[in-house]
């Protein structure tokens, strides 16, 4: 019990102190994650949504890959970025091993099958129940794609969130590519699994809060923002203006 | 004599469904042809098939090239602005060939037709069923189509929505100087609709046409007992 009350106490004079090292690696970890979030969600969620209006043969098959890498664990993805990084490796002329490159390459990886998975199913279910009318009307396949996935932004920006928790969450792909290096590539996640085989558990648990309250804030922003969107639907409409000229 | 449309013992299967049987017929240009049936009975699905959302499965389909719109029963809007909403729909017909701009000030006159200039910039996912549906027919009507067709467009409104929609449609259809007038071919439960817009009833059951009559022969008792024993009892059923 005490170590937990000691933990509490920790964090809250490592943020309220703004310890430099703290806000350092929060920061890398922030970093990398958001960034890695934001490039796999582009990819993801771009392949979900034409994943979701388009038929084709082998379409089962891909689907079944893309659920089955929902589950890759994170020690195997970073086995193979570091195998194909090594010096050996067929990457390994980029020279990104142990850097934060390597360590946003993972997180990408980890990122992109999650947005796709959720991402296809979300418009999936809106294609079904719409998708004829707007093909009807004359939209292709891309088209359908992009405007069903724009028309379901919100939903969208929840499978936002939940990459983003997968990505600063993740702890193997990142240890074994980043190599958890001082100063360069530790993050939150290393940070905490090296304090935590030290032996210093009410570092590791303050850590592990400080983690715990960016992910809630980031959470609470996104609830506000969806509060504010709900209330302003009606008076205010999203354009298309911007994308079709 | 061309028909507009021909098909041909057109039969379709949707999964282990066999959605429409051996259907054979043929419309004119400026026909108003009403589907009816009970609900399975394959309206909706041969509207889909004459509007080219379904590839049959066996038989020909020919379709004379012409401007077609089609109107479901909960029209589907983005959750944007109802200007943009129309605006988008012209636009993406590449055979109107629109400009943004252009498809946008036809869309203005479109929404103004339908009474609706007024809630331009609101959100359309936010506007009631009744203005969703006339939002619909603006952007068929924008669409100037020579072939309309309309998945039972009143079923989910309240009797004030239905009315107005019902004297839109009207408008639409109405026999103008127009040499090419408008063809319309509807799936609708409503029997009082059928009788106003309808000048041909096309009865189906389980898939297959039973009874394909003009209108006033269809009401008429004795003619459709004749005709067709089946659609003789729905028409009892649907009338009692």
């Amino acid at each position: 019990m005490s170590t937990f009350s000691d933990s509490a106490l920790t964090a809250f004079q490592l943020i309220t102190s703004l310890d430099p090292g703290l806000w350092t690696i929060a920061g890398r970890s922030l970093g990398v994650s958001a960034t890695a979030c934001l490039m796999g969600c582009a990819i993801g969620i771009a392949l979900g949504a034409y994943l979701g209006v388009s038929r084709f043969s082998g379409r089962a098959m891909v689907l079944t890959v893309l659920n089955t890498f929902l589950a890759l664990p994170s020690v195997v993805v970073g086995l193979v970025i570091y195998l194909l990084l090594s010096r050996t490796g067929p990457l390994g002329f980029l020279g990104w091993l142990f850097s934060f490159k390597a360590m946003l390459l993972a997180q990408v990886v980890l990122v992109v099958p999650v947005a796709a998975a959720l991402s296809r199913q979300v418009v999936e279910d809106v294609d079904a129940a719409h998708g004829e009318q707007w093909r009807s009307l004359g939209a292709g396949n891309f088209v359908r794609c992009v405007l069903l996935a724009w028309n379901e932004r919100f939903a969208l920006l929840t499978v936002v969130v939940a990459c983003f928790g997968r990505a600063i969450s993740e702890v193997g792909a990142v240890m074994i590519v980043g190599g958890n290096i001082e100063g360069f590539t530790r993050v939150m996640t290393t940070a905490i699994a090296l304090e935590t085989s030290k032996g210093d558990l009410p570092l590791a648990l303050a850590l592990g809060i400080v983690l715990l309250a960016i992910v809630g804030f980031l959470n609470l922003l996104l609830a506000l923002f969806r509060h504010w969107q709900d209330r302003h639907q009606q008076s205010k409409p999203t354009s298309l203006r911007g994308w079709v000229t | 004599m061309t028909h507009l449309i021909s098909l041909k013992q057109v039969s379709l299967k949707l999964g282990h469904v066999q959605a429409l049987s051996d259907v054979s017929l043929t419309i004119d240009a400026g026909e108003h042809v009403a589907l009816i049936g009970a609900n399975g009975s394959g309206k909706s699905t041969l509207l889909r098939v004459l509007n080219g959302l379904h590839s049959v499965s066996e038989g020909q389909l020919q379709l004379a090239t012409c401007r077609q719109a089609m109107l479901f029963q909960r029209p589907h809007m983005l959750r944007t602005d109802s200007l943009t909403n129309v605006t988008l729909g012209l636009w993406l017909d590449r055979s109107l060939g629109l400009r943004w701009h252009q498809a946008k000030a036809r869309a203005l006159e479109a929404l103004s037709v339908v009474g609706l200039s007024g809630v331009k910039l609101q959100n359309a996912a936010t506007l009631s069923g009744g203005q969703q549906q006339r939002l619909a027919l603006a952007r068929a009507w924008a669409k100037e189509p020579e072939l309309l067709f309309l998945d039972e467009p009143t079923a989910s409104l309240d009797p004030p929505a239905k009315r107005e929609i019902e004297a839109l449609v009207q408008q639409m259809i109405a026999p103008k100087d127009d040499p090419h007038p408008m063809t319309l071919i509807f799936a609708s439960h409503n029997l009082g609709q059928v009788k106003r817009w309808a000048s041909r009833v096309i009865y189906l059951e389980q898939g297959r046409i039973l009874a394909d009559l003009p209108t006033a022969d269809f009401f008429n008792s004795e003619c459709l007992k004749q005709h067709s024993q089946q659609a003789f009892l729905f028409l009892q059923g649907e009338t009692s």
